[in-house]
């Protein structure tokens, strides 16, 4: 299975249409293969609650967002989170690379690692946790959901789901 | 002029635009003066108006006005290189630049001081950055809005706040007729 296609395949199932990235070196499989869609408008910003803004525009104005970004930006985006998309009840699919977690090589990424759950806990926000490849089945239910609920909701792909970080 | 004077003066133009409207005193002052539901007022989250109209601005294809002000723009200033390289004809951001964070109490920012919005802008690859004093904001706004192409329009203009009352409409019930507006 390419898992990056089949990540996108599923956002393009699901009319995501308009897409906002901060990269992670897990996640630059799947970016290039979301730049690389007809479907999808990729655009990059410089910071991810820039990117919570554009998406809140983007859904207003008719078309389904998602942003691809690291668990480190929970801690940039929560004034945003809150303020922005929750208290206007928008929804908001968050892939997220969960550095910091097993087969990390990098020791700092642990330390928001161990605080990511507990902040997503903490803002009820509906988290996911992709550990293993087949995980990614689960995609399709999970966009459905948020677009279902009008939240954000957090899918996190930790280093053994995209088959290790720096061993692969 | 202070930024309540210039809304004033620009509503009528407004009122026929999708707006979005920075956090605060910005918002209060448009909604006293001419609430409309095409206007979306931020009720929290500084910084971000310029990009939720970017959004707005690629997604559909009706003019989108940002009123955003110079403290706001100081804190999220990677939205201007995104604006710059993701052109969007539809959208006008209008910096309202009175070199003070008006709604905290008028402390200054460095816009009133070396730093220049436009100058950031132009360096960050827009291509139509307009600057103005704040007389001219109507012939300024609408010009970019005739000219079809998007503008990011600096307004320079006085610190100072008009006494409005707060916005207490519920924020889902303002994105959803902001929506509605949108969609009609
Ligand atoms: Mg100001």
């Amino acid at each position: 299975m390419n898992i990056d296609k089949k990540i996108t395949d599923d956002l393009v199932a699901n009319g995501i249409s308009f897409v906002t990235t901060v990269p992670c070196k897990q996640l630059a499989g799947v970016i290039e293969e979301i730049d690389n869609r007809d479907e999808i408008y990729h655009i990059p910003s410089n910071k991810e609650d820039e990117g919570m803004g554009l998406c809140a525009g983007a859904w207003m104005g008719g078309k389904r967002p998602a942003i691809i970004m690291q668990n480190t930006a929970i801690g940039v985006t929560i004034n945003t989170l809150a303020t922005l998309i929750q208290f206007y009840r928008m929804p908001l699919p968050m892939l997220i690379s969960y550095r910091g977690e097993l087969r990390e090589p990098v020791a700092c990424q642990v330390e928001m690692a161990v605080h990511t759950k507990a902040l997503l806990t903490q803002l009820n926000i509906p988290t996911y946790h992709f550990h293993h490849q087949q995980d990614v089945e689960e995609l399709d239910n999970i966009l459905k959901y948020t677009f279902m609920s009008n939240k954000p909701v957090a899918i996190l792909t930790d280093a053994n789901f995209w088959g290790g970080y720096g061993d692969q | 002029m202070i930024r309540s004077e210039i809304l004033r003066e620009i509503a009528p133009i407004l009122r026929d635009q999708l707006v979005v409207c920075n956090i605060g005193i910005p918002s209060q002052e448009l909604h006293a003066i001419d609430d409309q539901p095409s206007n979306f007022y931020m009720l929290g989250t500084m910084g971000l108006a310029s990009s939720i109209g970017l959004g707005l601005a690629l997604a559909q294809p009706k003019p989108v006005v940002v009123i955003d002000g110079d403290g706001s723009v100081l804190t999220n200033l990677g939205t201007l290189p995104t604006i710059a390289n993701n052109v969007a004809d539809n959208y006008i951001l209008m910096i309202i630049d009175n070199g003070s964070y008006g709604s905290t109490g008028d402390q200054p920012t460095y816009t009133g001081k070396k730093t220049s919005l436009a100058g950031i802008a132009r360096a960050a690859g827009c291509e139509n950055v307009v600057e103005v004093q704040d007389v001219d904001t109507g012939k300024a706004l609408q010009d970019a809005l005739d000219s079809g192409k998007m503008t990011v329009l600096v307004v320079k203009c006085d610190s100072g706040n008009a006494k409005m009352p707060l916005i207490t409409m519920d924020p889902v019930v303002i994105r959803d007729r902001f929506m509605t507006e949108v969609a009609r």
